[in-house]
């Protein structure tokens, strides 16, 4: 079947990519100036201090055993420990992974339909004030650099209103709604971030639905205002919105590093940050491979409702 | 509608932002030099508000944040404008190559770079710089290389739409060289969308490099630059007091600024598109 196919196609070419992904993250082990070992520990390390480290890493090992060893290492779970503090890096991952996506998911829980209703609701009112409302927000979101955005909220509703804390670390021995209190300024940054170009997607994917000769028959025909865009419209509409959707949560996933940096929150992209200015590599590479896999993984995700909901795609030219 | 030709009919969505652009390079040039204070020179306590001595305040070290401000800029901006000229260099080459050579070479190119993109670029720049250190030729090797790829993707398909056009089968049945037809028919008439793509990449250079100095792993010290700047009186916050505000409106005003002039070139482009034909 051509639907099969084509996505078999699609996963074929992620699975390529975080192949190649992974290939990177290995190598960059490989990339330290001379030997790894030493180039860690410093030029006053022990000669025993290098060969331990060394075992450590693997780097007796030839590189294609080396890489496939790694690999299969992080397949199950088994990291080793932080080169800095000296802990397995696994429980420490959990944490902060849960942490990362408790605000991620936050974020996306908001802005997601946010975008969807204001976009369509803008497609709907074209050329009223909220449409020049819309791209005053859009010009903003991709101008604006996040800690500004992090900051203005910071000063505003932590500083002057006092309404949430300046800091946002949370620990499990919080409560849900604790926790959910101490996340609302960094989520929010990240819906600031994002809201905008959804709901810009949303409403130029209504409109252009909106065009449609089929939607000009309903409304001959005599149906409705709301059964146009209930049963014509929205339905068609949900292939595009949907990979807007996934592409704008690959985008919140990179943002989250610097909204975690700017409210000290407990998450993966402050670790890996803390880790590369700590040349901590055995971290920075797992973390690494995380952001790098969700990436990709959701970027699949938008390349696959597109072809589901969209047959034109289905039959390349 | 009118052609994009005399001053009077720039709108004020364009003249606006590139006036502010002007104003802000010229004081960037010429600021420091004029200024009364040195940009590392401590000329009060930490963190004064705004006064007529000091109208930006002073830092986290008791510098004046104008002199620190205007200085830091000379440092962001030339680097985020190198970067992008690079970016435009290479990306474009490439993508003009990929384009009229077509065949393999189009094949290994686009694949490579469609690889590449589907790499989130903060994540990269994260791993090389944990490698490789941040100094200044490994941030601009980086950010170059992401900023070529969308360039020559944009250039590919532009090359590609053009070089089917009437006007380019005539420069070839007239025996022009590969030279000419490159650089006197496809490229003057890709020129518009190549430029608003440039300063689109000028944007993202700088705050693709703005981000990863607030993290801390941007431009090394001393030299200042903005997002450095934000880290650093990021503390501030914690006292109630609005430093960092001041260099991250900086990066956000020169981006806004660039984005709507980049906006309008593109606009005119379709104006006179349409009038065209």
């Amino acid at each position: 079947m051509v639907l099969t196919r084509l996505i078999a196609k699609r996963l074929f070419g992620a699975l390529v990519t975080l192949w190649f992904v992974t290939v990177l993250i290995f190598l960059a082990v490989e990339c330290l100036p001379g030997d790894a070992a030493e180039a860690l520990l410093g030029k006053d390390a022990t000669p025993v201090a290098v060969e331990n480290l060394r075992a450590e890493l693997h780097l007796n090992d030839p590189p294609l055993e080396r890489y496939v060893g790694w690999l299969s290492r992080v397949a199950v779970g088994d990291l080793g420990k932080s080169l800095t503090t000296n802990r397995p890096i696994a429980p420490m991952l959990a944490t902060r992974l849960s942490n990362t996506l408790f605000l991620a998911a936050t974020a996306a829980a908001i802005a997601v339909p946010l975008a969807i209703i204001l976009g369509l609701v803008s497609a709907l009112y074209r050329g009223t004030r909220l449409d020049r409302i819309i791209s005053v927000l859009s010009l903003a979101s991709i101008s604006f650099p996040e800690f500004f955005v992090g900051y203005i909220l910071l000063v505003v509703f932590a500083l002057n209103l006092g309404w949430f804390p300046v800091l946002s670390g949370i620990n499990a021995d919080m409560g849900l709604g604790e926790q959910l209190h101490r996340i609302v300024l960094p989520a929010l940054t990240l819906v600031c971030l994002v809201l905008a170009y959804m709901m810009r997607m949303t409403r130029a994917a209504v409109i252009n639905v909106l065009s449609n000769p089929y939607i000009e028959m309903a409304e001959l025909k005599g149906c409705s205002r709301r059964e146009i865009i209930v049963r014509h419209a929205f339905v068609n509409a949900i292939g595009p919105v949907a990979n807007v959707v996934a592409l704008s949560l690959a985008y919140l996933v990179v943002g989250v590093v610097v909204v975690e940096v700017v409210f000290t929150y407990p998450g993966l992209g402050q670790w890996m940050v803390d880790s590369v200015s700590k040349q901590d590599i055995l971290v920075v590479q797992i973390c690494g491979l995380i952001f790098g896999a969700t990436y990709i993984g959701l970027n699949l995700t938008a390349d696959i409702v597109a072809v589901l909901f969209n047959p034109k795609l289905r039959h390349p030219r | 509608m009118t052609r994009f030709t005399s001053l009077r009919g720039v709108p004020l969505s364009t003249w606006l932002p590139l006036g502010v652009l002007i104003v802000i390079t010229l004081a960037v040039a010429v600021g420091p030099a004029v200024l009364p204070y040195r940009a590392e020179e401590i000329v009060g306590d930490l963190w004064e508000p705004m006064s007529w001595a000091h109208p930006l305040g002073t830092d986290q070290l008791g510098r004046d944040m104008l002199a620190r401000v205007l200085e830091g800029g000379r440092t962001s901006l030339s680097l985020a404008a190198v970067i992008a000229g690079l970016a435009f260099l290479f990306g474009s080459g490439a993508g003009l190559t990929a384009a009229f050579l077509g065949g393999w070479v189009d094949t290994a190119l686009s694949r490579a770079v469609d690889l590449l993109m589907a790499f989130p670029p903060l994540i990269f720049a994260l791993l090389a710089i944990a490698v490789l250190g941040n100094s200044i030729p490994v941030l601009v090797t980086v950010l170059t290389l992401f900023e070529a790829l969308r360039i020559f993707r944009l250039t590919r398909s532009l090359a590609m739409e053009i070089a089917v056009q009437e006007f380019v089968a005539v420069a070839r049945l007239r025996g022009e060289g590969i030279g000419w037809i490159l650089f006197r028919e496809i490229l003057p008439n890709g020129m518009v969308p190549l430029m608003a793509e440039l300063a689109i990449r000028f944007v993202f250079g700088l705050l693709f490099l703005s981000s990863l100095s607030f993290l801390g792993l941007g431009v090394p010290p001393p030299a200042p630059d903005w997002g450095g700047m934000v880290r650093d009186n990021a503390p501030a916050v914690g006292f109630g007091l609005t430093a960092p505000l001041v260099p991250a409106a900086m990066i956000a005003i020169v981006a806004v600024c660039v984005n709507l002039v980049a906006d309008s070139l593109l606009h005119t482009r379709g104006r006179s598109r349409s009038a065209e034909g």
